[in-house]
């Protein structure tokens, strides 16, 4: 049960960046704000500091003052709330020490500032949201994390003295300064997990009621994780006060979208502003979409053939710069509506010079791909290169609708042969 | 022979009366599967396509049929339960097609498996199983299909095949057939974070398993199972392996849909794995064009 916390497995967590585990997108995941995140914490029992969102400065300034009367001290932080982390470092975290009036003159210079994090990328995410919050003097940050571990098919807690900073930081450069256990979902998490971790971080330097502080904020925090069915919690830093108290300071929490049949509030807890608008149309829609850098649009089903796809463009692709510029993956059901709606996306995308379809048909049929590219090529023309690679179920009737159709479509044999079409369609080598 | 399903196979369908159960189970029949009977609680009594028994509970389908595989087209939020009813009526071949289980359902459902297996181990019964969920499915050619894959790409033959994504499991298969190769059986393990069987456990049984000559295995970049999967090749395997692995140019640091990637130890990117299987003496197709060449190549 549980083991011991092996030290130097290194977790990096990398939000917003990297490919997910298994796919290109088969896992939706969904983001909240750190002050929903909190709302979820309190609703659990995980100790977190006082605070109210705010939309505008005035609401920003209005909750400044009722903070300071409700804790006694003028001291607020000011946070921006975008969906990426690494906001303090990016100027989105500032202390107000001077009560309402500073808070509003730092609110007016947050909201509405385009915050660069290490998470956002250079292009950066504009602030829409604050947080207005108790400030707290804290005598230690520490990180705690939580995660499926899908090797050991156990919850994974690490926690780290380095709180505070990147912990992609920490796993990278000092591994061993990242503990962990496995928690074992049948009989949850075991006190004894809690108090290893506890005293692996050194929490008796802050006395033993903060032992036993800690062990109840990660007991809460399990419950949270599962209940809520999370994919991923982070609180960093989790601070230590002077009086001995643990507080989650921060709260970054995605949850596993497999499970929003039985979470109706996530879809409240969603901001539009934060989603890829077009990922957001794609997902609105059925289909999963993923924007790349390159020049081909993919129409594909299935997120092991997108990536095998991706592979073999940029095997034949490399020399000549021919890269994937998206896919859409129309997965295994999708009716000739939707096929219609992704071709139709990957038509009107500005970045796409010539569009491969890869379709080995299980489920999806043939016909139904076909009718749907024919569909949305009629409506909006088509004015780029096309090669289609169909295979599988109804593969002739999808050829015939292909062929009948009038357009210009390059048919290839095999994905390697489609690749090869594609390359020498961008790079106008195609005869 | 094969492994996992042949001719002995006596299937039911839970959710045989939904959308995608009725489809397939019809698809399955077809193709020869013995499809003996079908579970929808509350609609126990009915008869599907007027001749498949419809169950309320598959405990009374298995007293009823003597069925000894399931495959599971119950929708998510009942999928997991699905899986447990199958497992606790004694059916020793689960195979769940289901695609969205939350993965907090599925840590319970591998833990319970796993202590059923350590006791069915343990009193010498047979080992009950799980595949998928999120898969095409197991497929023996000419004698059973379980599942969503095309049946008509297939051809009964020795080359084994294992795949953690469905459509790359056809491509496999429809390359293998172009070039004459029948397959003894191939097996989708499915995409999600936990599930049933692994590389390991799949490749165990095409070791031991006569008819099968020669694996072809197909994995994807994140988590450990390919790395597990070539271990076992290093230390057990005398058939050849052919591998590709998906996602070679996933681009580092690109958002790609909203995950948060984590990367446990050196594990889990496409040149580890790679090199794993290298290192155990699998051949590692250059493209997913070259799969069935690459196998092609070592067997004669
Ligand atoms: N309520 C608070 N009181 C005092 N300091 C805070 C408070 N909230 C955040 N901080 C400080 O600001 C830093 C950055 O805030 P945090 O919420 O972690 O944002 P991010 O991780 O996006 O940078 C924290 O590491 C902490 O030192
Ligand atoms: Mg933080």
């Amino acid at each position: 049960m549980g083991d011991p916390p092996r030290q130097g497995d290194v977790y990096v967590m990398r939000e917003g960046c990297s490919p997910p585990g298994p796919t290109l997108a088969t896992v939706r995941l969904v983001k909240i704000h750190e002050y929903q995140g909190k709302q979820i914490f309190a609703k659990y029992g995980v100790p977190v500091p006082k605070g109210y969102p705010a939309f505008s400065v005035a609401e920003a300034e209005t909750a400044a003052k009722k903070l300071a009367t409700e804790t006694g001290s003028p001291v607020v932080v000011v946070k921006a709330q975008i969906h990426a982390g690494g906001r303090g470092k990016g100027g989105g975290v500032k202390v107000a020490k001077g009560g309402a009036s500073e808070a509003k003159v730092l609110a007016e210079a947050i909201l509405g500032m385009q915050l660069v994090t290490h998470q956002t990328g250079p292009e950066g995410q504009k602030v829409k949201r604050l947080y207005i919050e108790q400030g707290l003097e804290m005598v230690a940050e520490m990180y705690l994390g939580m995660v499926v571990d899908r090797d050991s098919r156990r919850i994974a807690f690490m926690a780290s003295t380095e709180g505070g900073v990147e912990i992609e930081k920490v796993a990278e450069e000092t591994p061993e300064k990242i503990l962990t256990v496995y928690v074992d979902p049948i009989v949850g998490l075991s006190a004894f997990q809690a108090r290893e971790l506890a005293f692996g971080l050194g929490l008796m330097t802050y006395g033993k009621e903060t032992v036993a502080k800690f062990v109840r904020l990660m007991s809460a925090l399990y419950e949270a994780f599962t209940k809520e069915d999370c994919s991923l919690l982070e609180v960093n830093p989790l601070a230590i006060l002077k009086n001995g108290d643990v507080v989650a300071l921060d709260a970054k929490v995605t949850f596993d979208d497999n499970a929003s049949f039985r979470h109706k509030a996530w879809s409240d807890l969603q901001d539009k502003d934060e989603e890829d608008p077009i990922e957001l149309e794609a997902a609105q829609a059925g289909l999963n979409y993923v924007s790349l850098d390159g020049n081909v649009g993919c129409l594909v089903n299935g997120a092991g053939l997108a990536m095998a796809t991706m592979d073999i463009i940029k095997h034949a692709g490399r020399a000549h710069g021919v890269a994937p510029a998206n896919f859409l993956d129309v997965g295994g059901g999708a009716t000739q509506e939707q096929v219609t709606k992704a071709f139709s996306m990957i038509l009107k995308s500005p970045k796409v010079k010539a569009i491969f379809v890869n379709i080995f048909g299980g489920i999806m049929k043939c016909d139904v791909i076909a009718n749907g590219v024919v569909a949305a090529a009629k409506e909006l023309g088509l004015k780029v290169p096309l090669v289609v690679r169909l295979e599988g179920t109804n593969v002739e009737l999808g050829r015939k609708i292909l062929s009948e159709s009038g357009l210009a479509i390059q048919a290839a044999t095999t994905m390697a042969d489609g690749a090869k079409k594609i390359v020498d369609a961008v790079t106008g080598g195609a005869k | 022979m094969s492994i996992l399903v042949g001719k002995h196979t006596k299937l039911i369908v839970q959710g045989i009366t939904g959308g995608a159960g009725s489809f397939h189970a019809k698809q399955m029949i077809e193709y020869g599967t013995r499809v003996v009977g079908g579970v929808t609680p509350t609609r126990g009594g009915e008869t599907f396509e007027g001749k498949v028994p419809v169950f309320d509970t598959v405990n009374q389908a298995v007293k009823a049929t003597g069925a000894n595989a399931s495959v599971i087209f119950v929708p998510p939020p009942g999928a997991a339960d699905a899986i447990l009813e199958a497992l606790s009526a004694g059916i020793e071949l689960v195979i769940a097609i289901t695609e969205g289980i939350p993965v907090v359902d599925m840590l319970g459902v591998r833990r319970v498996l796993e202590a059923m297996q350590a006791e069915a181990r343990a009193s010498g019964k047979p080992v009950p199983r799980l595949v998928g969920p999120n898969c095409p499915g197991v497929i023996t050619p000419d004698q059973c299909k379980i599942g969503i894959m095309p049946g008509h790409i297939h051809k009964a033959g020795h080359v084994g095949v294992v795949s953690r994504s469905g459509t790359l499991t056809y491509e496999a298969v429809g390359q293998l057939t172009a070039l004459g190769i029948g397959q003894s059986t191939c097996v989708g393990i499915g995409g999600d974070p936990v599930s049933g069987m692994d590389f390991v456990d799949v490749l165990e049984l095409f070791q031991a398993d006569p008819d099968t000559h020669g694996v072809i295995m197909i994995g994807e970049i994140g988590g450990g199972a390919e790395e597990r999967g070539a271990q076992y090749i290093k230390e057990k395997m005398t058939k050849p392996v052919a591998a590709f692995i998906a996602g070679t140019t996933a681009p580092p640091g690109k958002r790609m849909g909203h995950a948060g990637a984590i990367i446990s130890g050196g594990k889990g990117t496409a040149s580890a794995k790679i090199d794993a299987l290298v290192a155990a003496g699998a051949k590692v197709a250059p493209t997913p064009s070259d799969m069935a060449t690459t196998l092609q190549s070592m067997m004669s």
